[in-house]
């Protein structure tokens, strides 16, 4: 049984775009904060903190989810995957970041890491969804830039390939 | 937007949370999906002493088939139950209303339990258990206790869990040879609804009908098909309407008048398996 | 239109937003040591702070400082206003709290965890006050008011008279009022604000990073509420900004509350706005209540014109306020041929959260109610509404037109615009559809909207709210300077830097469009830098990025800039080429000969001899290869004595037309089919320019059916959370059908006009006339939810 009490910092060690990484953390630290300033992975964004805008959404064991609505010790041992995972280590960008820049599917970025992450998982259970299931799980993040017309059509292309 | 602090445990086993729980009763929260708490956590609007966290049980984490009913552990997330094979057949109306659960993204995390022992009175799944007429499994060091949903939800995020319990499971019971429909209007696509109707047919064209959104949990009626409009219009002029922000009780019963009866259609006519 | 610029050019921006290496304010390193604070505000509309007890905070483990009021109004003066008024503000609340959210206090501590820990230890006995919400209310005399001391809650009223409204109301056949109000929304960046702040103590100077947007007119009034002079206010902006559209200008008095607590505290100080606290205190644009009336004849001709806009800008008037009252001033009319008008603008104070920029900055307020009033019009007078439009719509060959509160429309053909979008966009097909729906007994109605959308305000337009005398005595205030500089390094690599923030509007593409162009480079060669520092970037009070100054200003300095510097490489190319200065010209990379393009030489080599042999440069001429590009129109005048204003300096042209359903389950108005023509002269990105139309919309969108920060009348405030402030998801956004009409302005060199607002000026008043005409009614309440349709389909049954 693990236990962690108030105040209590500990340190919590996970697996971080296949780094073994650890940082210190109290139990009510988010996973959010703990990606952000714990680990300096800081390209996971903070929009809302009640888990409505999507921002914050990475991937633990493949599944995604809102970071700000997970704690950083529910992540204890589990592969966590951020937005700088996708890119090549040589910066080459992948299919689905590529056709985001084709299709001017962001203008200020900072909620297209969390709409990356969502489908890099979603994709990967359904390669090839229909513009009606795009639209349902895009419906998870709010994007105050592009009018989301953008996104839909990057996605989509990915999804013909 | 952080949380007070709290002390958190991650039990091993279901006896371990059932102790916790007996010690620490109603300052103890149970975080199975926290797709409701941690927002609740995070506005500081709650202040529990003790996490304990059941997301990693496996003991929690499967889905049960009873034969009548299907029972549904505290862990298993929602997506989970929506890729179960059997779902479709087995459970029509479920698979018909997780659509409007949440999102994808929460639906990841969220539980089924969870939403359940929540008890919003606009969620889909409460409605939807309400309306089969299934159980909550309650589990304390006292023993096990199962409750009709009915008796479980008691009003506006208020259920008849006592403080040493666990939602352990619920059961629904299995519906496949009777047409079902569930539908619901948000305002926006994965809102809670300001108004969800679900139907299930039962015999002689008899439709038990179920509505959220209207009162403090989900309300039930047996319906004569072909009187649906008349009688679903009596009974929406019998309730006030729960009034907030993005809707007036009178437009709640408006929206009831109107889309209960496309319900009840759709569940009598409906292919046995389900359909919208 | 070139070989780079007007083409579909990919983003420059994107590589590193797309792989998570975006550098936004909470991303950047802070200082060994630094503190996070957290704001406690009001839960109270209105009241009196009777004490404030901060011992059990301030001895918190791990808090800093608890600084109050008190600590502020003695370290700093309240912020400078536009009104001069009895009203004074500082950055947290002095004596009195006005709004739910005011800041109150402010906590600084190890960590943000422990600074909202110890916020909840602070203990204040407030006095609640009555509160007053409706601005209609708050200009009573017996309403309760929010600064005694100014005697009224109205502050400020200012009435214009151009032409004869009296005889053309005396003349018209018909007279026709109504009333329309604009409610209070957000644009709600996703990236709320932030502010790290550092005191130099030795220096008496402060360093500030935050994501603020302009106009940097507010660095003076942030400088002197810190009782500094400018260059002891360092404010730095962050390369990238999670969004704005306005509303990061309001970040200002937290800068100062945060400079103030690096200076008590003696350490750097960071502060990170949360969601809450954004949605109940950051910004908000403000409401107005419109009064409007037209002169009408039998024909639908609008001869003569009153307003009385009554504008809300909650419980303090921030500089730049009133901005939105008078920013559209000389446009007023619109895109129609109207002269004889008469205005009144008056700014009230209540008890919500103070308003200040939006994108669309007073367009979507004035538009509805213009827009409406046409549609009423035709409704009133049996005609079509849009031969009501186009019978008023300024004619083609009035262009240069100069209109009656003296705003000078640069170019246009609005009916040709309309004409193409009636086809193009098919309107019969809108008016069959239009007919199904009604025939199967559905509620559909067409409505239309247009809209003179301007761009780079006149900085003088704001003094227009005083009289003209007063303004004698305060001295002229106009035009609106830009400026952008291009830089070669030793080996010929191209910067640029700008007067401009960044917030998402591709900026960098574009400048890098506009400076390749110039320079025969490829905008993959162009590096741009845009993260802003005042203590060593040029900048005037004009720099930042709002009311659409890039494409009729920065980017005419960028090309200005670029220009400079291609004559400098010529000249100094001529004397290697042994050509004369003007054949040499810039192509492929490469400086050479245009009669004989084999005699050439590689950009870089040409670039590099500033560097490198500074002696083989052209007589007198001065090595550096820097060029800034200074730009400042002259058209835009100051206020005449007789209240006409040029306020901004190019204006688009804007038609959409829509069709929308009330569904009759949910009463959720749905949209059809929307088409937005627009006409913003020459467009110098196609993909960029569709990505902030379809923005544009898409907000227009949530303004017209979603979005409302809304209390209740004692003041407090329902929108708190994005499950109550309804941002509309993919799913609730609707498909435009987006048309191009060009007519490049004469008087910027790139012809390009702004065309980042236009939708959110347009598309409230349009889809608002598409209820009224779905359902029958005069009176439709922004946003159209479906418990206001629902209640408008009520009363329409009695």
């Amino acid at each position: 049984m693990r236990r962690v009490n108030r105040n209590e910092r500990v340190r919590i060690a996970l697996t971080l775009n296949g780094r073994r990484l650890s940082a210190e953390a109290e139990p009510r630290m988010l996973l959010s904060d703990f990606l952000r300033h714990g680990l300096g992975a800081t390209g996971t964004h903070v929009g809302c903190e009640h888990g409505v805008c999507g921002s914050c959404t990475v991937l633990i064991d493949g599944v995604a989810q809102r970071s700000c609505l997970t704690l950083a010790v529910q992540a204890e041992g589990r592969e966590v995957r951020t937005v700088e995972s996708l890119a090549a280590p040589d910066g080459t960008l992948n299919p689905l970041q590529q056709a985001f820049r084709a299709n001017h599917a962001l203008q200020c970025g900072f909620c297209t890491p969390g709409i990356l992450m969502s489908f890099t998982d979603y994709l990967a259970r359904n390669p090839k969804p229909t513009i009606e299931q795009i639209r349902d799980v895009l419906s998870g993040h709010l994007c105050r830039c592009t009018g989301y017309a953008g996104i839909v059509a990057a996605i989509e292309e990915v999804a013909k390939r | 937007m952080k949380p007070r602090p709290f002390d958190y445990v991650r039990p091993d086993t279901v006896e371990e949370v059932l102790e916790l729980l007996a010690e620490y009763g109603d300052d103890a929260r149970v975080l199975a999906g926290g797709q409701s708490l941690l927002p609740m956590l995070n506005l500081r609007l709650l202040e529990p002493s003790l996490l304990i966290d059941i997301s990693r049980l496996a003991a929690l984490d499967t889905i049960h088939d009873r034969g009548d009913a299907i029972e549904i552990g505290a862990a298993v997330t929602q997506n989970k139950l929506m890729s179960w094979a059997p779902l479709q057949q087995k459970l029509p109306l479920v698979a018909l209303a997780l659509n409007h659960v949440g999102h994808f993204q929460t639906r990841n995390k969220g539980t089924v339990c969870g939403s359940i022992a929540h008890a919003d009175p606009s969620a889909e799944l409460p409605l939807v258990l309400a309306l089969l007429g299934g159980e909550v499994v309650l589990q304390s060091r006292r023993g096990t206790f199962t409750l009709a949903a009915a008796d479980f939800h008691q009003d506006m995020l208020t259920t008849a869990r006592k403080a040493d319990e666990l939602v352990a499971a619920v059961r629904f019971p299995v519906v496949s040879r009777q047409g079902v429909a569930f539908q619901e209007v948000a305002r926006r696509h994965g809102d809670f609804a300001i108004i969800a109707v679900a139907a299930v047919m039962q015999d002689a064209g008899q439709a038990r009908v179920g509505v959220g959104g209207m009162a403090g949990r989900p309300l039930l009626r047996e319906i004569k098909v072909e009187r649906a409009a008349e009688a679903i219009g009596a009974w929406a002029d019998e309730l006030e309407g729960h009034e907030d922000l993005h809707a007036s009780g009178a437009l709640r019963r408006a929206i009831f008048k109107r889309l209960g009866p496309p319900v009840i259609a759709a569940a009598s006519t409906a292919k046995v398996g389900g359909t919208a | 239109m070139g070989e780079q610029l007007g083409k579909p050019v990919l983003r420059k921006e994107d590589l590193a937003l797309l792989s998570g290496r975006g550098r936004y304010a909470d991303d950047l390193p802070v200082p060994v040591g630094t503190l996070h604070a957290h704001v406690l505000r009001s839960p109270h509309a209105h009241a009196e702070i009777v004490h404030i007890d901060t011992a059990k905070a301030a001895g918190h483990e791990g808090v800093w400082a608890v600084i109050t009021g008190e600590d502020v109004r003695r370290l700093s003066d309240p912020f400078m206003a536009v009104i001069k008024t009895p009203v004074t503000q500082y950055s947290l609340a002095v004596e009195r709290v006005r709004y739910v959210g005011e800041p109150v206090a402010l906590v600084v501590a190890e960590s943000r965890y422990i600074a909202e820990d110890a916020a909840e230890l602070i203990d204040i006995d407030y006095a609640p006050l009555d509160a007053v919400l409706d601005p209609v209310a708050a200009c009573d005399g017996a309403a309760p008011l929010l600064h005694p001391q100014a005697k009224t809650n109205e502050i400020s009223v200012r009435d214009f008279r151009y032409g004869d409204p009296d005889g053309a109301f005396a003349r018209a056949d018909h007279r026709i009022a109504m009333t329309v109000p604009f409610p209070r929304l957000s644009f709600t960046p996703i990236e709320c604000y932030v502010v790290v702040a550092q005191h130099n103590a030795a220096e008496g100077s402060y360093d500030v990073l935050a994501n603020f947007q302009g106009p940097f007119s507010m660095h003076p009034v942030m400088a002197r509420a810190l009782r500094v002079s400018g260059p002891k206010l360092r404010l730095r902006i962050p390369p990238d900004s999670g969004g704005s559209f306005g509303i990061k200008l309001s970040v200002f008095p937290y800068v100062v509350l945060i400079a103030l607590a690096a200076k008590i505290t003696g350490r750097p100080v960071k502060w990170v706005e949360d969601r809450i606290e954004h949605l109940v205190a950051a910004s908000s644009g403000p409401n107005r209540v419109t009064r409007i009336e037209a002169a009408v004849g039998n024909d639908g001709r609008v001869l003569g014109l009153r307003l009385d806009q009554l504008e809300d800008y909650g419980a303090f008037l921030r500089a730049p306020m009133p901005g939105p009252l008078y920013r559209m001033h000389g446009a007023v009319t619109g895109a129609y041929d109207i002269r004889d008008i008469a205005v009144r603008n008056r700014v009230v104070l209540t008890n919500k959260m103070p308003a200040s920029l939006i994108r669309g900055f007073g367009g979507p307020q004035l538009y509805l109610a213009l827009e409406r009033l046409m549609h009423r019009i035709a409704v009133e007078l049996k005609l079509d509404p849009l031969d009501v439009i186009k019978r008023n719509l300024i004619p083609a060959q009035k262009f240069p037109y100069r209109t009656a509160a003296g705003a000078l429309y640069d170019s246009g053909d609005y009916a040709r615009a309309v004409e193409i979008a009636i086809g193009q966009g098919r309107l019969d097909d809108l008016k069959r559809r239009r007919a199904a729906a009604r025939a199967a007994g559905r509620s559909y109605g067409i409505g239309f909207a247009v809209v003179v959308e301007p761009a780079m305000s006149n900085m003088g337009y704001l003094s227009t709210v005083m009289t003209a005398s007063a303004r004698e005595k305060a001295g002229p205030k106009n035009g609106a300077v830009s400026m952008a500089t291009v830089n070669i390094d030793p080996l010929g690599a191209v910067t640029v830097t700008a007067d401009v923030t960044v917030q998402g509007q591709s900026h960098e593409t574009v400048l890098a469009q506009i400076v390749a162009e110039e320079l025969g480079l490829t905008p993959d060669d162009i590096e741009v830098v845009l993260e802003m520092d005042t203590a060593k970037d040029q900048w005037s009070i004009a720099a930042g990025t709002y009311s659409s100054r890039f494409a009729s200003g920065t980017a005419v300095a960028a090309h200005k800039a670029a220009v400079q510097m291609r004559e400098k490489l010529k000249a100094i190319g001529a004397r290697q080429l042994n050509v004369l200065p003007e054949d040499v010209e810039l192509a492929q990379g490469k400086i050479r000969s245009r009669s004989n393009p084999d005699n050439a030489l590689p950009f870089g080599r040409v670039a590099g001899t500033s560097n490198w042999a500074p002696t083989l440069l052209p007589e007198g001429m001065a090595p550096a290869l820097s060029e800034t590009g200074v730009w400042t129109p002259p058209e835009l005048e100051p206020p005449s004595s007789d209240d006409r204003i040029n306020t901004s300096l190019t204006y688009g042209f804007i038609f959409d037309m829509c069709g929308v359903e009330i569904d009759p389950v949910s009463y959720q108005v749905r949209v059809d089919r929307y088409v937005s023509m627009h006409d913003a002269g020459r467009v110098m990105n196609p993909v960029v320019a569709a990505g902030q139309i379809r923005g544009a919309f898409a907000q227009g969108v949530a303004a017209a059916l979603y979005e409302e920060f809304s209390y209740n009348d004692e003041g407090a405030f329902l929108s708190g959370t994005f499950a109550d402030y309804l941002v509309p998801t993919v799913s609730e956004i609707p498909d435009v059908e987006i048309l191009h009409y060009e007519s490049p302005s004469p008087l910027t060199p790139l012809g390009a006009k702004g065309l980042a607002e236009g939708n959110c000026m347009s598309t409230p008043a349009c889809i608002a006339n598409a209820i009224a005409d779905a359902l029958g009614v005069d009176e439709v309440i922004l946003p159209a939810t479906p418990r206001r349709i629902h209640a408008l389909m009520e009363k329409a049954k009695q």
